[in-house]
This record gives C-alpha cells, structure tokens and sequence, in this order.
C-alpha cells in the first residue's frame, strides 16, 4: 500500500485530541470561558474603567480582543504542548513514531486540533462577550484568518514545547513565564500609545503587540501598529515555529534515540 | 520471494557510547515464527526497534518485505505490527476507541466489523466500552495485542509478550501465536521463557552483547547443541572407574551409585553398544538406566556463558 499523504492517520490524530477536549469539557471549554468572562466583568464592566475610551471605542469593548487572544496563545499552546507530551509520558509515542506517517501528517494532526480547539474557544467568547458589551466585527473574513494563522503558529509552538518537555513542570514554564507576560505587555488590556515613549518602544519590540493589534483592527478597525505589519510578523512567527518543528524531526530530537 | 525481514550489518551505538548492536546480519523468513534470545541488555529490543523505526541505526540496512525500512517507511511501517515490551496506553481511552485510533494510525479506513473480530478473539470484546485504566494488567497486554492487530500486520514483532501474566493467559497467547501464523504472518517475539520458544517458535537466534550468536531451526538447534546423557543406576556402589571405563569419560555420582555417560555425535552413539560390554566385562552391574537430553534452556545458558557460536 503506497500513498502519498496519510489522511486516515491525520483524521485519526485529530479526532482523538477533539475527543479528549469533550472528554474533559469543563477543564478545557468551559473554565476558559468563564474565566476570560471574570475578565469582562473585572475590567470592563465592574471598575470604573468602563467610563474610559480608548481610539472613540467604549473601554470593555477595547480589551475583547486582547482577552481573546489571550485566550488563542494560551490555549493554542498548552492544547498542543499537553497533546504530544502526554503520549510521551505514558509512552504511548512508540505508536505515532511506528506508524507509517510523516512528521508533516503528526504535525498537521496534534496542531490543527489544537488550533481548532482554541479558535472554537475565542469565538465562544467573542459570542459571550457580545451580551456583555456593544461589539460589531468589522472585517469577519479577516478576523478568522487572522485566528487561524495565530492559533496555528502557537500552536505549533506549544508542540515544540510539548516535544523539548521532560516533566510537567517545563511544559508551563514557557506559557507562564514568557507567553503570558508578552500578552499581558503587548497591548492586550492597553493602547500603547498612553504609554511613556520609551515604553512605547520597548513594546514595539514584543511581537504579540503585532498580533493582537492586528486581530483588533479586523474588529473594531483600531490598531496601534500598521495592520500589515501584524500579518508579516504572524507569518515570521509561523515561519520559524515551522522550522523548528522541521529540524526538531529531521533531527530525531528529544524524540528518537 | 525475498525473506520477510533481511538485516545487513546493522550496528547501533547510542550516545552515551554504549554499543547495543554489532555488525547483526539476519534474515527472517515468511510466515515462520522467529524467537530472538538473549539476557537483559543483549540487543533483542534495540534490534526490533530499529526495524519498526522507533531507534535510527548507526549503520546497515533493514528491509521488510523487500524494501528500505528507511526510504519505503511508509510501506513497511504499513505492514509492521508492534506489541512493545511496557504497558503503554491511552488510561483515559476506552478500549475500542483507542484500537481504531491504532488501525487510522497506520493508514486503515474503519472496520468495525474487524475491530470487533480482533477485540472478541482476545476476549476483550465485552470490555470495549470501558477506560482503559479499568483494565487488568493482562488484559492491558491483550489490548496492546488488539491495538497492534487492528491494522492487519504481515509481520508482527512480540516483544516480551508473557511478561508478567499468569499461566493461562500465557497459553491463550501461544494459541494466538500459531493461529496468527496459520494465517501467515511472520512473528518475531523475544521472550524470557525459554519453555515457549520450545513450543512456538520455528528458528531462534541467540543474541549477546549486541552480536548474534546463532540462528537455527529450534529443533535443529537442541539436536546440535544438546547434550545426551545414558545414567547407568548400580546394584553396588563403586569408587573409582576401572582403567578399561577411561575411553569413554564417565561421570561418577557422589553416592557412587550412579556413571553417566555423555553423548552427541554419531561415534558416541555408536561407542553405547561398547561400554556396555566394557561395563560387563569389569562386572559392574545396573539395576537401571536411563537418558536425559539438555534443554534449550541449558543450551542457551552454555551459548551466553562461553560465547560458543
């Protein structure tokens, strides 16, 4: 049996990782959901943020794409990293690394899982927030190209992780310790523009800034940078998590001995 | 037709240094049952390792059904079936759920009637709903049986698959071993027990310290390297073996009740009908004799002890 693309292999990757998302519904749909919704509550609506504007656009609804994006990273990353590290760790990988399948195919299977499963989550919440707050999605199309392409790069960052992991521990060390913080520093809650100018340079150097400028534009048509750079740093950000992943299976590393 | 499994000066050296395979040049046939024997650290699991590609070699080939199981990966891998020695499963899965995940892994679209096949002749059918994590330990063996099955293998690799389990159910896998043969595919087990490489398994090949040792038809093999052994039981004790005796090397219990005589070669054989007139002619008399015959297992501890090949 020869073929050139392993579509039943790739099918049968992501339905197990979708599967294991509903298995455990509350620990990854609905916890996620209500605490960005503790978010909406705590910035936007309870303090007396609310009153603020940000670019003409009320505040609780300036920060929906920062929390959603939030969500996306986070969410892209630890599905992803958690999807290929625990068959590492019950040793259930001699199957994935048996098994006729190239590492493009386990790729495309644990990342495009992951990547659905956030992408399902963000716009849950965007659905969410709309009884919240007044939102209206300017550039739809471009929005959910713009989380597809986000979620698959973390995604695909979370996968990296996942296979460099030799204990629990490392595979929050990234997320918790680098990703969060950028988020949190790149805009997410915040214009940079209200920022003292050295802070404001220092953040045109983080990238998630890019990313989350960009997501925001194709909602509200706001943005603190050039929309197109946004697309160009999301597609440099997919081009070297592509790589690694390319070496790390080209290599055999952390995976075959 | 070339032989199922053909592994050319296949060497593997980790990183650490340590030199798993040396120079192993073997060739499995179709549809035979294959055992590979060896002590802890011997090589048998770093070998299967590679063929299934879990394990780069460091140099040689490996071919499966005539092709590289490096540049024809997807097609050898195709017709690899694994059970591996750990009990590594998906806990949180049931179980006919994580036996079609295994059958879409390796390239197969779904067959429930098949899946149900498998998981009823491994008597795990009435268990398919459940987690994994319920699962005894056998039956968690049997599930990484069903699991390796679920995509029709031409070859099946068993790599210690009676660790651990009780009697029954070891024989219950011996049953399957030879229905699975019957059927055509070739099975490649290591195992500990030598008792079931007696009663499965077509040719065996011995490996130490990464080399192989032999590889014979197990029959053969015991004929060839086994010893015989004709125990004469005295009427008297004796003390020393007359001068006459000496030509034939007998062994004297420490009772003194009892000379044994080993043989193996057709000349020894032969020299039987001799040392019984020799033993009438010293006047040394028996009530009994009898012959015993060394098992694989004594053959196989002489082959690792003196590195005989």
């Amino acid at each position: 049996m020869y073929y050139t693309f392993n579509t039943h292999a790739v099918w049968a990757i992501y339905k197990s990782e979708m599967a294991r998302a509903f298995r455990n519904i509350m620990q990854n749909i609905i916890s996620p959901v209500i605490s960005t919704c503790l978010y909406f509550v705590v910035f936007g609506a309870a303090s007396g943020l609310r009153l603020l504007k940000v670019d003409d656009v009320n505040y609780s609804t300036f920060i929906v794409p920062g929390l959603v994006m939030l969500t996306l990273v986070t969410q892209s990353i630890t599905s992803a990293s958690f999807g290929i590290y625990f068959p590492k760790f019950t040793g259930t990988i001699y199957e994935i690394l048996s098994a006729p399948i190239s590492p493009l195919e386990i790729v495309i299977g644990y990342v495009g899982a992951a990547a659905s499963k956030s992408i399902m989550l963000c716009l849950i919440i965007l659905f969410t927030s709309s009884f919240i707050v007044e939102i209206t999605v300017s550039h739809p199309l471009i929005m959910i190209l713009y989380l597809i392409l986000i979620s698959v790069t973390f995604a695909m960052l979370g996968f990296i992780i996942g296979i460099c992991a030799q204990n629990f521990e490392q595979l929050q060390i990234i997320p918790l310790l680098v990703v969060t913080p950028l988020v949190f520093l790149g805009g997410s809650f915040y214009s940079i523009d209200t920022l003292p100018p050295f802070w404001r340079t220092m953040s045109l150097l983080n990238p998630v800034l890019y990313l989350t400028s960009g997501f925001r534009w194709s909602i509200m048509e706001i943005s603190d940078v050039n929309p197109v750079s946004s697309v160009v740093v999301g597609f440099t950000l997919f081009s070297v998590c592509l790589t690694c992943i390319y070496l790390i299976f080209r290599t055999g590393f952390c995976l075959r001995r | 037709m070339p032989d199922m499994i053909s592994i050319t000066n296949l060497s593997k050296t980790y990183s650490s240094g340590f030199q798993a395979l040396s120079s192993v040049n073997l060739d499995i046939r179709r549809g035979e049952v294959f055992a590979l024997l060896g002590p802890n650290g011997a090589g048998k699991s770093t070998l299967i390792n590679i063929i299934c590609g879990l394990v780069d070699s460091s140099s040689g080939s490996v071919m499966v059904d005539g092709q590289d199981v490096i540049r024809k990966y997807r097609y050898t891998r195709s017709i690899i079936g694994l059970v591996p020695q750990e009990l590594n499963t998906d806990t949180f899965e049931t179980v006919k759920n994580t036996v079609c995940f295994s059958r879409g892994l390796f390239g197969k679209p779904s067959n429930y009637e098949y899946i149900e096949k498998i998981l009823r002749d491994l008597s795990l059918w009435d268990k398919r709903d459940c987690l994994i994590t319920s699962l005894s330990g056998g039956m968690k063996r049997r599930l990484l049986i069903a699991k390796a099955l679920s995509h029709e293998p031409a070859v099946l690799f068993l790599d210690e698959p009676t660790a651990g389990v009780d009697v029954k159910l070891r024989h219950d896998m011996w049953r399957m071993v030879r229905n699975l043969r019957e059927s055509g595919v070739t099975i490649v087990l290591t195992t500990h027990y030598i008792k079931e490489v007696e009663e499965m398994a077509d040719r065996v090949g011995v490996i130490n310290d990464g080399k192989l040792l032999i590889v014979e038809q197990t029959q053969v093999l015991i004929r060839k390297l086994g010893k015989k052994k004709l125990i004469f039981q005295l009427h008297y004790p004796t003390i020393n073996i007359p001068e006459i005796l000496s030509p034939f090397e007998l062994c004297i219990s420490e009772s003194g009740m009892e000379l044994t005589y080993s043989y193996n070669t057709p000349k020894e054989c032969a020299d039987i009908r001799k040392l019984l007139n020799a033993l009438n002619d010293v006047g040394l008399t028996f009530s009994n004799l009898y012959t015993e015959q060394s098992s694989l297992e004594d053959i196989f501890l002489e082959l690792i002890e003196n590195g005989k090949a």
